[in-house]
């Protein structure tokens, strides 16, 4: 029997549901899956439900008594394994173009050096590694993404970068971060988007959803700064083959 | 009728019980960041908790009605001052007013916390995202404006002058907590540490998440704590950052994050967190989570009950002039409205 996953509680009024001890693409699957079955079940004390890398929470409602909800969900997540299920809902693909020059990209030599890549080469790695966002979290609509190949296994720095802009592509342990706000961070700035992730007066408010393809094709900074203009930012969004 | 902001400060935001439902999205509830003071209000003018009101966080501002108005003053004390016809009188706190036409209100901090300016009617603004409430960190909504004109809702009617005794959460104390995700990433020496530990809130706190000072300087430390993954995260959770301090994360915190959470205060503790004040002695109590859903019952009991609570103010007949305009009248209608609620 193996140790994973795991219930445990989180707080007084959540259950997290953990697939794995670290992040893959089959776990994230299986926390994205769990928490789609979760919601289409509509259990009564089940308030709203999220998934982070590789786990899905339940916010149940803290003055119901969990013992019904918890027999239900060890049932439910005994029942498959559920890092074989398909990914949930509907696929799309969003391309973000991304200015990968100069000043955009301040930190791209660095991360380029250490995944063992030239700029060229980690420019095309990162605008073709077939990518999904695996979670939407931290701040409002910004998405972690990933996985991207083992090379790119690069930690935080530990001097953060003091600002980084809304629309900032950057990267660490094998993982994308698209920022929805400026920001301080650890992670390298490998990029320049011109995606607003959180509108909150538009009538879709988030761009991404946690199971979409995104792509990051190349453009020029010419380019970007005409799409700094355009509230779609250039953004593209299709159904995923 | 309106309310016009004459002075303002950053932390004067409108604030209701938040946006439920987004952390899918990223998106953190926010809302008052002490909800007991939002119940306490809208129980001294008989209406809805779901209202959006003014909140200041340690911050002065101050206001112009433009015609009558109740208000309610409730959560940390502040300074609050009546300016009426070139007099200015002070206003007494967890108590329901009627504000005359054209007067000014000043409300100025204390010792620090949340304070809470209801009126009746609540604050009517476009909704977004389902709430009226301003969420700095995500960039939805700002802090109030000079010269903005605030347009309160219908008053559902009734009495002014009443008095509600806050339910005790100022000045610190113990807090309930239960085991987080990650309190046994922690060795078992430091979680007790943590028990035994007398905590005082740091200068340092939002509505993001309050600061916390080991009383002897010594930190906490999860081995390989800063290597784990990020997990979901809610308001209550205490993480420890890397130097060791602990945060308790508040109503407008992250949603998912990788510090090392070494316990989670219940939600019906979590106004005595946010309204201490800098220096405010904290400990924290550990309790099993059927320990903690009896708390949660009981604080919505407390909830529930707080109409039937409300206590006409007595007055000095000394300071009164206008006894039997003003005085008695609401004293009927109270003494009515005391009958509705129970």
């Amino acid at each position: 029997m193996s140790d994973w996953p795991r219930i445990a509680p989180a707080g007084v009024d959540g259950m997290v549901v953990s697939f794995a001890p670290r992040l893959s693409e089959p776990a994230n699957r299986a926390a994205l899956a769990l928490r789609a079955a979760i919601e289409e079940a509509r259990w009564p004390e089940v308030r709203e439900t999220a998934v982070s890398l590789v786990s899905t929470y339940l916010r149940l409602d803290p003055l119901a008594d969990p013992a019904g909800l918890e027999e239900r969900l060890r049932r439910v997540v005994g029942a498959r394994d559920w890092t074989a299920e398909p990914l949930p809902g509907e696929h799309r693909l969003i391309r973000i173009p991304t200015c990968y020059e100069a000043d955009h990209a301040p930190q791209l030599d660095e991360a380029a050096e250490i995944a063992g890549l030239t700029r060229a080469q980690a420019v095309e790695a990162l605008a073709t590694a077939p990518l999904r966002v695996l979670t939407i979290g931290f701040a409002p609509g910004q998405p972690y993404i990933g996985e991207l190949p083992v090379g790119w296994d690069i930690p935080r720095l530990r001097q953060l970068t003091p600002r980084v802009n809304a629309g900032a592509l950057t990267v660490a342990i094998r993982q994308l971060v698209l920022f929805a706000v400026a920001a301080q961070t650890g992670w390298r700035q490998v990029g320049q988007t011109a995606a607003r992730l959180f509108d909150p007066a538009a009538a879709q408010p988030f761009l991404l959803r946690p199971g979409d393809s995104v792509a990051f094709p190349p453009i020029g900074a010419d380019r970007l700064a005409d799409l700094m203009r355009d509230p779609g930012g250039g953004i593209s969004i299709e159904p995923a083959a | 009728m309106s309310l016009i902001v004459l002075a303002s400060s950053p932390g004067v935001t409108l604030q209701d019980e938040g946006r439920r439902g987004w952390l899918a999205q990223g998106l953190s509830r926010g809302g008052a960041a002490d909800p007991v003071a939002l119940a306490e209000g809208a129980a001294l003018l008989g209406q809805s908790p779901g209202l959006a009101v003014v909140e200041l966080a340690n911050a002065p501002a101050r206001f112009r009605a433009t015609g009558p108005l109740r208000i309610a003053l409730t959560g940390a004390a502040f300074r609050a001052t009546l300016r009426e016809r070139g007099e200015e009188r002070p206003l007494s706190w967890n108590t329901s007013h009627a504000l005359p036409a054209g007067a000014e209100l000043s409300l100025s901090p204390g010792e620090g916390g949340f304070a809470y300016l209801t009126p009746a009617g609540g604050i009517e603004t476009p909704l977004v995202l389902g709430a009226r409430s301003a969420h700095l960190a995500a960039g939805i909504g700002r802090a109030l404006e000079v010269g903005e004109e605030l347009a309160p809702g219908p008053d559902p009617g009734g009495p002014a002058d009443m008095v509600l005794d806050p339910l005790p959460r100022f000045g610190g104390g113990a807090v309930r907590v239960v085991e987080s995700l990650q309190t046994s990433a922690f060795p078992t020496e430091q979680v007790e540490r943590f028990r035994r530990t007398t905590f005082r809130r740091d200068a340092r706190g939002n509505r993001m998440g309050v600061r916390l000072n080991p009383g002897d300087g010594t930190g906490f430390e999860a081995p390989g704590g800063l290597s784990i993954l990020s997990e979901i995260v809610q308001p209550g959770d205490i993480q420890i950052t890397g130097d060791g301090t602990p945060y308790v994360l508040l109503c407008e915190c992250q949603t998912t994050g990788g510090y090392p959470r070494i316990a989670t205060v219940l939600p019906c503790d979590l106004s005595r967190v946010a309204q201490a004040p800098p220096g405010a002695a904290l400990t924290f109590r550990f309790v099993s989570r059927d320990e903690g859903r009896a708390a949660m019952a009981d604080h919505a009991r407390a909830l529930a009950s707080l109409r039937g609570r409300l206590r006409p103010r007595l007055r000095d007949p000394a300071a009164m002039a206008d006894l039997l305009s003003y005085n008695l009248i609401g004293g009927v209608v109270s003494a009515r409205h005391q009958e509705d609620a129970s």
